[in-house]
């Protein structure tokens, strides 16, 4: 059984002159354990797929199903005990006066999870576990790096135990130092937990770092989908993404010239 | 403009610190470069001075900041000892800056176009109607799809790409010496990034213009400048050759590189910087 199984999804925002048609006729499957990669440019709709499967898009359409369950309309909470969602910019999704241990401790609230000195345990087991030290549970997101705070979400997502992560930009907002430390820890944390990662990224080398699988997209559809290996090789049967990979690759006057628009 | 020998813009020793309440920050500890008509680029993590150096260079430092130098000349020109008015003769017309976030760069309630054409006409004595063909032409330049529009937009209106597009448009119209460059391209997807490279690669070749680029990529800007200055915590690291930067000698360099995953190369984790104090030792004694 597959982890994700997505068939025809379509997000259109909108109607008439302001319609949008940001995700067309969108699917793929991931299975259990594997990391899947959304890459694309600003505007490509890879986010958009992504806040789809969580349920925060109710205009989606489409067939959707996660750990064999079909998923319509507002989700309920076994839902979110199974996924979760790591957001790009840790400046903005960790909530600015609340702790460490307030953050990390809510969702087991929510979930009724554990007593008190239960709840106490799992937070300072899941900071180490996201190699931070107990000193870091009451502070507030202020007093934390980027790289820190991104500890922090990635340690709030967890906190439930779910099975799929859903990563939007997770290192996009840090230095390539800081990301090195976080794209490791998401690594080791997948080996421990046998989670399955869907990764959107505009970084091409982040996704060949971090995936198994990816898809290309383009203006809300899927350019195609390949494996990292063919990626590495660099043999898309695509243009686009024969682009995306030449651009990626750094500057070369000589072949800016011949860059196409691709509708 | 001046011998084509002399050089576009001289530091020696330049030092910024920040005076706050409790304490001064030393964002830059004693930096010396020299530039000519060439692509240099600055290469660092945030907080490392990059920034702050280039807008020394225009003299945009407020108090509480303080710029102290040895030597700060563009062109024959001393700015540590410019008055405001010799400042504004520079800025815009012969040297300019592209700022990092054009949410607060660009002036909100004033339409795009005349933004835009508000330098080119101030600095170089056109029409209204020549300056607006030169704006709508730039803006197509930097890959505007819409340039009539884009001109009677204002600057809300616009997505963060657009409006670092905008910026871009602004301070190449004027045709400037330097042009110092932070971060120009980071809000940019990748191939319209490699666009507007081109656009200023093909200044720097064909006019002559130094072009002082600022960024965290280390892999753009060696493919991109032809020089390269790796800062650290407000001090210079090592300068390379752009094209040699993979054979860096510098552990703060070599740790950088290490870091950044690869398309073309699988590997199980990245290498994770680690961080010598002793990177910090010297600069700041002698200058304070």
């Amino acid at each position: 059984m597959a982890a994700i199984d997505v068939r025809n999804l379509n997000v259109v925002f909108g109607s008439g002159a302001e319609r949008v048609h940001a995700v067309r006729d969108v699917s793929f499957t991931v299975a259990p354990g594997e990391t899947y990669g959304l890459v694309g440019e600003s505007g490509s709709g890879k986010s958009t797929v992504l806040r789809a499967l969580t349920g925060l898009i109710p205009e989606a359409s489409g067939d959707m199903r996660m750990l064999g369950k079909a998923l319509t309309g507002k989700r309920d909470f076994a839902f979110y005990r199974d996924v979760q969602m790591v957001f790009q910019d840790p400046y903005a999704s960790l909530h600015p006066r609340r702790t460490v241990d307030a953050t990390l401790t809510e969702p087991l609230l929510i979930h009724g999870i554990a007593d008190r000195a239960g709840r106490a345990e799992r937070v300072l087991k899941m900071l180490a576990d996201v190699g931070l030290g107990p000193e870091f549970r009451f502070r507030y997101p202020h007093q934390l790096s980027g790289g820190q705070r991104q500890r922090v979400a990635i340690a709030r997502a967890l906190m439930l135990e779910p099975r799929i992560l859903l990563l939007d930009e997770p290192t996009s907002a840090l230095d390539v130092s800081i990301q090195a430390e976080v794209l490791n820890l998401l690594k080791a944390i997948r080996k421990e937990r046998g989670l399955t990662y869907v990764l959107v990224s505009h970084n091409l080398a982040v996704i060949a770092h971090m995936c198994e699988r990816l898809a290309v997209m383009n203006r809300g559809r899927f350019v195609e989908e390949m494996t990292v290996e063919e990626l590495r090789r660099g043999t898309p049967r695509e243009a686009y993404t024969r682009q995306l990979l030449t651009a990626s690759q750094g500057y070369d006057r000589e072949k800016i010239d011949q860059f196409a628009t691709f509708e | 403009m001046s011998s084509e020998k002399a050089p576009l813009l001289e530091i020696e020793n330049l030092y910024v610190d920040f005076h706050g309440r409790t304490r001064i920050t030393h964002a830059v500890r004693g930096l010396s470069l020299t530039m000519g008509r060439e692509k240099i680029g600055i290469v660092g993590e945030s907080g490392s001075g990059k920034s702050v150096t280039g807008r020394a260079i225009l003299k945009l430092i407020r108090p509480p900041g303080v710029v102290r130098a040895q030597k700060l000349v563009f062109d024959g020109i001393d700015i540590m000892s410019a008055d405001e008015r010799t400042m504004r003769g520079i800025r815009g017309a012969r040297a300019s800056m592209i700022m990092q976030d054009p949410k607060y760069s660009l002036n909100p309630v004033m339409r795009v176009g005349d933004q835009i054409a508000e330098a080119y006409v101030m600095h170089k004595k056109v029409s209204g109607r020549q300056a607006r063909e030169r704006t709508l032409a730039m803006l197509e330049a930097v890959k505007i799809r819409d340039p009539e529009r884009v001109c009677r937009a204002y600057p809300h209106e616009l997505s963060g790409g657009m409006g670092q597009r905008v910026m871009i448009a602004m301070m190449l119209i004027p045709e400037p010496d330097l042009l110092i460059a932070d971060e120009p391209t980071s809000a940019l997807d990748v191939t319209v990034s490699m666009q507007i490279l081109a656009i200023m690669d093909d200044l720097v070749s064909q006019r002559g213009m130094g072009l002082l680029f600022i960024s965290h990529d280390l892999n753009l800007v060696a493919s991109f400048c032809d020089k390269v200055v790796i800062m650290y915590a407000g001090r210079i690291m090592e300068v390379c050759e752009a094209a040699k930067l993979h054979e860096a000698q510098h552990p703060y360099t070599r740790g950088l590189l290490a870091s950044l995953p690869r398309i073309d190369e699988a590997r199980e984790t990245l290498e994770v910087l680690k961080r010598d104090p002793a990177w910090l030792d010297d600069g700041l004694k002698e200058g304070a």
